[in-house]
């Protein structure tokens, strides 16, 4: 495996019923995909189908390991940042928490307890456990919710420097990264038009 | 493995970890039945196994409920799933801290709650053995029900209705062997076969346990 992710044909389900067919795609390392589409469309489910959560229904998901990111971040409100950061860290067996700490602007919070920082600083303490996971593909759902735009600029950084590592990464995102990215719509890939039930007709 | 043994452990001795929780409950409840059945020191001592195993294994249950529906809650969960540790390990790692955060408490506590009921005392070593040898099975069964029930709200008493018919075989064989321990008779048999079941459960449930991770994850 060279790592390029490799979707071929892929129908996956969310909760038993299919969301989405016949997606096919390849993402080459430092590439990133940006996946779009109105809410329910799936993109969540395909993001989980690629980290391994989600059995495929049909078809294929070929790829390095994945980081997923989902809507929550996983911390323990009673443990601090650090505590939280290095729990993860030594989960993927990487010992040095400092440089996620650093590349999320949390050193200065590092002893307060997780469940005290605000929505953005929680956001970010998620978005630094990607750094200490150390897989080169990132599967990411809606990353920038609750940042402000300075927080998302600094977070298209790290995805660009991520990139530039010979990472890659599969985003569900609404707002403008301003990361070159390809764009995949996911409402094309629906598994089945959504039926307006009438009844007994 | 061993840190996310270590994270769960350090996570129920701060604030809400419910650290304690099992303990009291097991302490009221004991402390509870003299007054219900009165201060018959005879009758007492007859019942006091049957009491301390049942209270061990309700104490056992309060807990269980929070075992992956916390992390299920918080996203942890999914972290955990996609992490370089198997399912199977995670649910081991989990359901060996909340031995010994609950489990382990109500081994250490019981003989002084043997005296409160007036257990024998030729009984005691047998107490201990017996609670040392059957709480495993009482956290890795109910790790078994908690992953069963992680995507349920309020599951708490479903897992209740789940796990206690599991339970039977742990608390026959306990109090037997604290029965016959109170009555000089020989105990290898019932401890045992509490020692199997235990080992059975610690052996085979992380599996079950783990198959069932999986499929409410989806």
């Amino acid at each position: 495996m060279n790592g390029e992710l490799v979707i071929e044909d892929l129908a996956c389900a969310r909760g038993g019923v299919p969301v989405l067919a016949g997606v096919s795609l390849r993402l080459a390392p430092g590439r990133a995909l940006v996946l779009r589409g109105p809410n329910g469309a799936g993109k969540t489910t395909l993001l989980r189908c690629i980290a391994g959560l989600a059995p495929p229904l049909a078809g294929r998901v070929e790829g390095p390991p994945v980081a997923y990111g989902g809507h929550a971040d996983g911390m323990k409100a009673q443990l601090t940042v650090a505590e939280n950061l290095r729990f993860w860290a030594a989960l993927h067996g990487v010992a040095d928490i400092a440089p996620a700490l650093a590349a999320f602007g949390l050193e200065r919070l590092a002893d307060r307890p997780a469940g005290l920082l605000s929505a953005g600083q929680g956001r970010r303490l998620g978005l630094a456990r990607l750094l200490v996971t150390g897989r080169p593909l990132w599967a990411l759902d809606e990353p920038t919710v609750s940042l402000d735009t300075a927080r998302v600029a600094q977070f298209a950084d790290v995805l660009r420097a991520h990139l530039a590592g010979g990472g890659s990464a599969v985003i569900a995102s609404h707002v403008e990264l301003g990361v070159e990215a390809d764009v995949l719509d996911v409402a094309r890939f629906r598994a089945v038009a959504p039926v307006d039930d009438g009844g007994f007709a | 493995m061993i840190r996310l043994f270590r994270r769960d452990v350090a996570l129920a001795f701060r604030a809400g970890g419910g650290f304690g929780l099992a303990l009291g409950f097991f302490l009221i409840v004991a402390v509870l039945v003299p007054f219900g059945v009165g201060h018959d020191t005879a009758l007492l001592a007859r019942i006091a196994p049957g009491v301390l195993w049942l209270g061990a294994l309700l104490a056992c249950l309060l807990s269980l409920d929070r075992l992956f529906a916390l992390d299920r809650e918080d996203g942890a969960l999914d972290l955990l799933a996609t992490a370089p540790i198997p399912l199977e390990g995670v649910v081991i790692a989990k359901a060996a801290a909340h031995w010994v955060v609950t489990g382990l408490p109500l081994v250490l506590a019981a003989p002084v709650l043997g005296v409160m009921l007036s257990l024998p005392w030729p009984a005691f070593p047998w107490l201990v053995a017996s609670l040392a040898l059957g709480t495993p099975a009482l956290s890795f069964i109910g790790a078994f029900g908690a992953a069963l029930i992680v995507g349920v709200k309020r599951g708490g008493l479903l897992l209740s209705l789940l796990v206690l018919p599991l339970y039977i075989p742990t608390l026959i064989f306990g109090a037997e062997v604290v029965h016959r321990g109170a009555a000089g008779q020989a105990v290898s048999t019932p401890l045992a076969l509490l020692a199997a079941v235990s080992l059975g459960a610690v052996a085979l449930l992380p599996f079950a346990a783990a198959a069932a991770l999986r499929v409410n994850l989806r």
